[in-house]
């Protein structure tokens, strides 16, 4: 066990000695975190809509105007012709058209019902989907008001006999930061330590000190623990770090245990590191350890559910999951943070990633070549 | 000169291939305990494999070797802790300083704290390096990161010392003092292996043997193979092995 010891002294020093070590360690998660948690928002602001107002009547200008006073929306441009508006799509400076066709008001009045049609652009269906869901509710407050101006009566309840109260839970103004926050921090955490590891021995053998250590009576397993212990301390200050940030700038709320939080991180970690080791003893070269971690790592974060719910992909996808340690902590750091999940709650992640663990470190220490 | 008669490695019929490449091709031979033990050859001709699968770095195709009395297969951590290695590339780590260096490979070996900070005092006494003890290897000349990879490989007290090539790349004075400090390391009782391709040094060896190809051409004392093969020094024989 001493010799351990001797290993965490050395890797220490090396990495506190390290010029670009401390600004990627201190400097990094600041800026990622006010960068992206800023940025990967999925609120919809300034959409850009284009009005073909074929009616020009005064109910037309009204339902124009309640956009206009919208926050979310901007004119970008007013035209009688639809296929003006067709290439304002086209050349991307819309992002949906409302069409008011003609006798828009007089059919309103005479029929007591009346159309507008919205011609949205798909391209990116997250986004079509939310302008729809944002313009028919301005659309339907809009048709609320005028059944109030028409029948000069006050709006009462009868109009609308069943209510829907919609309260969102855990996150009650829909805050897309708090929720973005921890999922970032977890890629955060994540890149930082598994890259170390991997560039670790790896660097180690393109120096040759590999080969003084090899010719050491010393362990398979005492090599790694003496590799794998420094990154993880590295990675928990990181995370606590990032948490701070998170309740000093964005004041996310931390309703569970944070030291269920930091248990269940130790086990994540033994995962990531495990698999940087990994890499790093099966690679002979720091490029082949950069574009190896790479791919995996893009395939994990685009799948492990920081943007799109991992219960709404293909079956097969969530199958893939199982091996994504990122899949896991993405769950569970938001649970433990925004709904203040227990141990229970959490169970089934945390043996899941610790099985995970102990397959991976073996690997690793199974792979780690003394001899060539 | 001492009688050297006890065998510290034993090598018989070692083959090393890499594909259908020969590396070593049948090699048989005796270290005996306490001498220098000079391995040479061209570039190319098998030193450094032997050197690997002798310090257990690299698996022998087929053959036996004991190497301090262990079975190289079958006792690989046992061999460890007898030998000393240092390489072509005196692997030090060149963002520690000299103490540190010193302190994590006596660590490794598992020495205590205790004797690796007395052993360090002296060490750094005896090379006079009180100046440089605390500076970056990095930015210390080839020679000194030479003398100071040999100090530690030898750190450990082991039974024999493995030298690849130790002296590439320096002066002939400097590699005179580097000699200095392998005869001391032998008078202390260290069997010292060492492969290089300076003639002149071979004639410091107490017995040398010469490959070319994968095979060992020669083996004897420098003197004996100047008469074995009418040469005036140790360059002419070889010259007349590797034609």
């Amino acid at each position: 066990m001493k010799k351990i010891l001797y290993i965490l002294q050395k890797e220490f020093i090396q990495v506190f000695r390290n010029k670009t070590m401390l600004p990627l360690i201190f400097g990094m998660p600041i800026l990622q975190l006010l960068v992206l948690v800023n940025a990967a928002t999925l609120e919809m602001k300034s959409i850009d809509m284009y009005v073909v107002d074929k009616d020009l009547s005064s109910l037309s200008h009204k339902l124009i105007n309640k956009f206009e006073g919208s926050p979310f929306y901007h004119v970008s441009g007013v035209s009688f012709s639809i296929d003006e508006a067709n290439e304002a799509i086209e050349k991307n400076q819309a992002d949906f058209i409302m069409h008011i066709p003609y006798g828009f008001e007089r059919s309103l009045m005479r029929e007591n019902s009346t159309q507008v049609q919205l011609l949205i652009d798909g391209i990116n269906g997250t986004a079509a989907s939310l302008i729809n869901a944002y313009s028919s509710s301005v659309i339907n407050s809009f048709n609320r008001n005028i059944i109030v101006d028409l029948t000069k009566m006050p709006q009462i309840k009868e109009l609308n006999p069943i209510a829907v109260e919609t309260s969102y839970w855990y996150n009650p103004e829909l805050n897309y930061k708090i929720y973005m926050l921890p999922g970032i921090l977890v890629i955060l955490v994540t890149v930082i330590s598994m890259f170390l590891a991997a560039m670790n021995i790896v660097r180690e053998k393109e120096i040759g000190t590999i080969e003084q250590l090899n010719v050491t009576p010393i362990k398979k397993f005492e090599f790694i623990i003496g590799k794998l212990v420094p990154f993880l301390i590295i990675a928990l200050f990181e995370m606590a770090f990032g948490l701070l940030i998170g309740k000093l700038l964005f004041d996310v709320p931390m309703v569970g245990s944070l030291g269920l939080l930091f248990g269940f991180t130790v086990v994540y970690l033994l995962v990531v590191l495990g698999i940087g080791l990994f890499i790093s003893t099966i690679s002979s070269t720091q490029q082949q350890v950069m574009f190896i971690s790479f791919f995996f790592m893009l395939v994990f974060i685009l799948m492990s559910g920081i943007f799109t719910p991992t219960e709404s992909m293909p079956l097969w996808a969530q199958k893939v999951n199982i091996i994504n340690p990122f899949y896991y902590f993405m769950r569970v750091i938001r649970m433990i943070l925004l709904k203040g999940s227990g141990f229970w709650d959490i169970s089934r992640e945390f043996f899941s990633l610790l099985i995970y663990a102990i397959i991976i470190l073996s690997l690793a220490v199974w792979r780690h070549r003394k001899v060539a | 000169m001492l009688k050297h008669t006890e065998n510290i490695i034993e090598v018989k019929n070692l083959v090393k291939k890499f594909g259908n490449f020969v590396a070593n091709d049948n090699l048989s031979f005796e270290v005996k305990k306490g001498e220098i033990f000079g391995f040479l050859g061209a570039n190319g001709a098998g030193k450094t494999t032997s050197i690997k699968i002798l310090s257990g770095l690299s698996f022998p195709t087929s053959g036996d070797v004991m190497v301090a009395g262990f079975d190289v297969y079958k006792e690989r951590e046992k061999v460890k802790k007898n030998i000393g290695y240092m390489s072509q590339k005196f692997s030090l780590y060149e963002d520690l300083t000299v103490r540190e260096n010193i302190r994590f490979y006596g660590g490794i070996y598992g020495l205590s704290g205790k004797y690796i900070k007395e052993k360090t005092e002296s060490l750094i006494e005896r090379l006079k390096m009180k100046d440089i003890q605390d500076s970056l290897i990095k930015s210390l000349p080839l020679g000194w990161k030479q003398k100071i990879a040999f100090s530690v490989a030898i750190f450990h007290n082991p039974k024999i010392v493995f030298l690849d090539e130790p002296t590439g790349g320096v002066d002939p004075i400097t590699r005179r003092d580097f000699w200095e400090m392998i005869y001391e390391a032998s008078d202390s009782g260290i069997t010292v292996f060492v492969t290089t391709h300076y003639m002149d040094e071979a004639e410091y060896c107490d017995r040398v043997s010469i490959m070319d190809q994968g095979r060992i051409e020669g083996l004897d004392t420098p003197a004996e193979l100047k008469k074995q093969f009418h040469a005036k020094n140790m360059d002419e024989v070889f010259l007349k092995i590797a034609r």
